[in-house]
């Protein structure tokens, strides 16, 4: 705008300065913190560690074990499998459950079912992994039932402390989170659109997929992250139900910082998962973006 | 639009409720079985894990701790999120979205790398470990939360209202304190009362943060070693759930009458 007056860039100033001093608690915390204890495991990650004592330096020794010690490529690329197959076993689940809320249950009734999936949620998590433990294990619930109804003969001994029971219970847990994305996004189609595909002649599937599916994406696309980038760091569920080949990255990075006081090789290990967790969060978003532009 | 019911659709949701509450109903089952081991079938109605709860010094000292440190966190947390919401939803300032970026992040950081970078940088200084080193950490992923459920309030109240309070003289913090925070009120309650209830639950920065104190969840992990504590921790489980529906009832409650006072629509949930 060329003929702004000076008034008017003044208020906007003093707009400015309001919204900054306002937003300057919450700031400092985060930077106090986030940012800079980031920064300084992001820093420490190029030290070295002699038993109790810290040396600063530069070196990429944590890095490359990081990267090459077989023990950590195991937990890493086993981190980004789970990681992955609980991200699409979630959002998949979760999509007909957001599905059947938005559009089959009447809008007086959709806060009292979205309450209904988030309660799950709200019990302390701790008791939940072990729950699951109590049903999966070998005299567990699952297996006294089938047992009990005569369909197997013996108890099913692949459920627990592996990584399909790590796999069980991180769906599980992050089911509330995939939902409620995905949930919103179908609230916001205009339903007319529907509508209109319907009386164009379009059957009920071609409509969902033509229609609702690529309008629903970006909740789909919010979902996948926020169940995806969580769970690589997640500890309690591994070191739960896991066994000794369902644990994880995070397991090993907890292991470093606390018990074999090696705190750079632990920061470098977390820096590395977070990079890689990045970058194909990143790729995902460039994947989706040009996927979405492409329906439009 | 109500589209005629799918069969398989509705059986499949029924069923997913079915899996979301499953381990959820084990609770209060086991916690009134009357064995000592966590298993079917059961084996008859009993109180005693319940009245063996009382005798349980170290689980006391938890449960207190973990109130404190759920209270501080709480107003902390809501305090910084009020600053937060209402300076993103009533003015523009420059780098708005990389600042809220960096108050939000915590919602999508694992929380083992918070504990981590914390622990790192807690140690170097010679800060020791404890219940307020606890609560740093609570406060900030507490934050994001309140953030998200105030930022809804500040954006439905109709700012006429205090455009209107101004104009007839009232100074900016006497129209914030009469008009605003009243129209906002619920939106706080339901903040402190979500953050109170992360806070009570977070596990993995107590287990780094708290050194040798110990919050409950803390507690309770290193009570999973004894099997034969195990009846004691359903029991408790069993305390928590219904306290925390409660909590959760009552914060559903004040975030419903508050859209219904500014006159929104319910788009539901807390997320």
């Amino acid at each position: 705008m060329a003929d702004t007056s000076a008034g008017e860039r003044a208020s906007r100033r003093r707009e400015a300065v309001r919204g900054f001093s306002l937003v300057s608690p919450p700031l400092l915390y985060a930077l106090l913190l986030l940012a800079a204890p980031l920064s300084a495991v992001v820093v420490i990650s190029f030290w070295t560690q002699d038993y109790l004592t810290l040396t600063p330096g530069f070196t990429l020794d944590n890095y490359e074990q990081a990267l090459t010690r077989p023990v950590f490529q195991t937990l890493l690329s086993r981190s980004l499998g789970v990681a992955l197959l609980v991200t699409a076993v979630t959002v998949v689940l979760a999509f007909p459950v957001a599905y059947y809320v938005s559009f089959h249950v009447r809008p007086e009734r959709k806060a009292l079912w979205i309450f209904l999936i988030t309660i799950p949620f709200w019990t302390s998590y701790l008791l939940r992994v072990f729950l699951w433990r109590v049903i999966l294990g070998y005299n567990g619930v699952l297996n006294t039932g089938l047992l009990g109804i005569g369909v197997i003969d013996e108890p099913l001994t692949f459920l627990l402390y592996n990584v399909n029971a790590v796999i069980i219970t991180l769906a599980h847990a992050w089911a509330p989170f995939a939902i409620l994305p995905i949930f919103v996004a179908l609230e916001k189609i205009d339903r007319s659109l529907l509508e209109a595909s319907h009386d164009l002649g379009e059957s009920r599937v071609r409509t969902f997929l033509r229609v609702t599916l690529p309008l629903a994406m970006p909740g789909v696309v919010a979902a996948v992250l926020i169940v995806f980038i969580p769970t690589i760091g997640d500890y309690v569920t591994p070191s739960l139900v896991g066994g000794s080949s369902g644990q994880l990255i995070a397991n090993m990075i907890q292991v470093q910082f606390l018990r074999l006081n090696n705190a750079p090789l632990g920061a470098a290990l977390a820096v590395t998962t977070m990079l890689i967790v990045g970058a194909m969060s990143v790729l995902f978003l460039l994947f989706t973006r040009r996927y979405l532009r492409g329906q439009q | 639009m109500s589209g005629a019911r799918i069969p398989w659709l509705y059986a499949f949701v029924l069923g997913y409720l079915i899996f979301l509450y499953a381990p959820i109903v084990l609770l209060p089952l086991f916690a009134f079985n009357n064995s000592t081991t966590i298993a079917f079938p059961l084996q008859g109605f009993t109180f005693r894990w319940f009245t063996e709860l009382t005798r349980v010094p170290a689980l006391h000292e938890a449960v207190k701790n973990s109130l404190f440190v759920a209270v501080v966190t709480a107003i902390s947390a809501t305090i910084l999120g009020i600053c937060a919401a209402r300076a993103s939803t009533r003015y523009r300032f420059p780098v708005q979205g990389g600042i809220m970026g960096l108050i939000m992040l915590p919602l999508v950081l694992p929380e083992i790398i918070v504990a981590m970078s914390l622990l790192v940088v807690l140690l170097r200084l010679g800060i020791n470990l404890g219940l307020w080193t606890v609560i740093l950490g609570h406060v900030l992923i507490c934050t994001p939360f309140c953030v998200a459920i105030l930022s809804s309030a500040f954006r439905n109240l109709d700012r006429s209202l205090e455009e209107a309070a101004f104009d007839l003289g009232e100074s900016r913090w006497s129209t914030f304190r009469l008009i605003t925070l009243p129209l906002v009120l619920p939106g706080v309650i339901s903040s402190l009362l979500i953050s109170f209830t992360i806070s009570l639950d977070e596990f993995i920065i107590a287990f780094f943060l708290s050194g040798a104190e110990t919050t409950l969840p803390v507690y309770i992990f290193s009570q999973f070693r004894f099997p034969a504590r195990l009846p004691v921790v359903m029991a408790l489980g069993t305390i928590l759930l219904v306290l925390s529906l409660l909590l959760l009832s009552v914060a559903e409650y004040f975030r419903r009458r508050g859209l219904r006072q500014t006159g929104a629509g319910d788009s539901g949930g807390f997320l």
